[in-house]
């Protein structure tokens, strides 16, 4: 007994030693050390040349506070959140309910709404750079259809950030949906059964007794909404770069084009540390509020 | 069939539908299409089909070395990145899902902590360690951090997995003098191949189709993967649509097969996968 349990113990911790220090390593030298070395990093006024020695406090953040881009950026934010979940999200759970019926077509829709999704970002914003195209683009041939000139959505501070928000609703509420479908699929059908014979129909069944088994999915749906928007980046930068006069800036844009492409490390890394502390403060609360649950 | 019939508001979800399915598949449609236009064609008729087919844009893109060059780089990035993540995340999940010792659960939390920011908030200080490692300017430089950041969510996506093998399986081995490292390449690896397949696909996609990284990474053209590329191309050829259009499809279409043909761990992983969070 003694040696079996002896051999079992080594073989348990050569097992750990042998498998997790990769992981652990990666993880901790390109994940956790830049996290830490942000907020360092944030302290100083730095080129990224050398090492940093020009301490200057939470100067960083004052200016990142003080410029106006950066408040722009803020609340655009904001608005995808907005609009993630005023349109995109009763419009993915309408098509879900939908199409998580069986019926001929069914599964090609859902395919269709989902491509978008596994597209590149990079991919997606330049065809919508084509359809937003003044000239040559298909909004520009709809209003020629009118006899109207077209207007130049991205080129002007008005409207650029609401052509944006179309195509974010273009890529993304297909994810949802799936979200939806999957969970109307695993839900339990004896319920609903149970319902209908009671006399619920249509519109009432759907509204008392599959939506509120759907809330789960729903508080899912919403969280991925709010941190993928927090992330929003890729999409912008073939549309807009933010422009024009920063008026279509997200966070991470921002942070893109004024710390990382003129090297301010200093300045940039107090942009990364207060989307952390966005991402962080959100992730922890919502999950606590809302999904204690799972 | 009936149950739909018996639905007064039919027409209403036809029309919703139908709505739906042409707000997608215009943008789409239309960038495939566009590529087989002339410049001029695209201007009066954008919607419809090519009068003349110029197959001239695709095959020109087709035959250039520019365009194998960025796919080769997009493939060599994915694929390390997902042999990558695959190796080290399937061992260190094995690790939680069946040996518990001092401080295992903090090490397991303290991996999960990467699900709470993306990669964009440390950009500046991952690119000062890239440089500090020599690494700029390399497949790895970009590879590296990509598994580092998509570790948090493929450990605790196969850690679940291993988990819900059945655990008579481990018992018998360890009964039978099997090592753990021997359970887990004979028994755990061969049983998993369905959850390898998803997270290897996910891991894939985002590689395949990641922005920030590579551009933050990344001097020399020569290097670049397909996303970087095409900015370059739009760059060059800023209002000739009907080529920037060729080589949108062309750079979207593997992406797009890949989605036909593993469509099934595609909206599994990014869906079901993503559930637990």
């Amino acid at each position: 007994m003694r040696t079996a349990s002896r051999g079992r113990d080594t073989s348990k911790w050569a097992a750990i030693l042998l498998f997790l220090p990769p992981a652990l390593l990666l993880f901790s030298i390109f994940v956790v050390l830049p996290a830490g070395e942000a907020g360092w990093y944030s302290a100083f006024n730095w080129n990224g040349f050398g090492r940093p020695t020009r301490w200057i406090g939470f100067d960083n953040y004052r200016f990142v506070f003080d410029n106006r881009a950066f408040g722009t950026a803020i609340a655009n934010n904001l608005l995808v959140i907005v609009v993630s979940l005023v349109v995109q999200l009763p419009l993915a759970l309408t098509l879900a309910l939908i199409l998580a019926e069986r019926f001929r077509g069914a599964v090609a829709l859902r395919m269709l709404f989902f491509l978008p999704y596994i597209l590149a970002e990079i991919a997606t914003g330049m065809i919508f750079s084509f359809v937003y195209d003044g000239n040559y683009g298909l909004l520009a041939a709809i209003y020629g259809w009118f006899g109207a000139e077209a207007p130049h959505l991205l080129a002007s501070p008005a409207t650029a950030m609401p052509a944006i928000l179309v195509v974010i609703v273009w890529k993304y509420f297909g994810f949802h949906m799936m979200l939806f479908i999957a969970a109307l699929q695993g839900m339990d059908r004896g319920v609903v059964e149970a319902a209908r014979i009671d006399g619920a129909t249509g519109w009432q069944l759907q509204r008392h007794v599959v939506i509120p088994l759907l809330h789960p999915t729903i508080r899912l749906s919403v969280f991925f909404a709010v941190v993928g928007s927090l992330q929003l980046f890729d999409l912008v930068m073939p549309l807009t770069r933010g422009g024009p006069a920063d008026s279509s800036h997200t966070i991470v844009s921002f942070l893109y084009t004024f710390g990382v492409m003129r090297m301010r490390v200093g300045f940039g890394s107090a942009v990364g540390v207060i989307l952390f502390v966005i991402c962080a403060t959100f992730a922890f609360t919502y999950k606590r509020w809302f999904m204690r649950d799972e | 069939m009936s149950r739909i019939r018996l639905d007064g508001n039919l027409a209403f979800r036809t029309l919703f539908l139908l709505a739906a399915a042409i707000f997608v598949a215009t943008p789409l449609l239309a960038t495939v299409l566009g590529g087989f236009k002339t410049l001029g064609e695209l201007r009066t008729n954008p919607f419809g089909l090519p009068h003349d087919w110029q197959w001239q844009n695709y095959t020109d893109i087709l035959l250039s070395a520019r365009y194998w060059t960025l796919l080769g780089n997009s493939l060599a990035i994915a694929l390390l990145t997902v042999a990558l993540t695959l190796i080290t995340a399937s061992m260190a999940a094995f690790v939680f899902a069946h040996l518990r010792f001092f401080g295992s659960d903090m090490l397991f939390a303290y991996i999960t902590t990467g699900l709470l920011f993306p990669a964009a908030t440390a950009i500046l200080p991952l690119f000062i360690k890239v440089r500090d490692l020599g690494l700029l300017d390399s497949y790895f430089g970009i590879v590296l951090p990509q598994v580092a950041f998509g570790l948090a969510m493929s450990i605790l996506l196969l850690r679940r997995f291993f988990r819900d093998l059945p655990p008579e399986l481990l018992e018998a081995a360890v009964v039978d003098g099997c090592s753990y490292i021997g359970f887990f390449g004979h028994i755990t690896l061969p049983l998993s191949r369905p959850i390898l397949a998803t997270v290897g696909t996910i891991v894939f996609v985002h590689s395949w189709n990641a922005y920030l990284v590579p551009l933050v990474m990344l001097n020399n053209d020569r290097l670049y993967p397909w996303p970087l590329g095409i900015m370059v191309y739009q760059g060059e050829y800023s209002s000739e649509w009907h080529l920037i259009l060729a080589f949108i499809t062309l750079t979207i279409l593997p992406t797009v097969l890949l989605f036909v043909f593993a469509q099934k761990h595609i909206v599994a992983g990014l869906t079901a996968g993503a559930v637990k969070g």
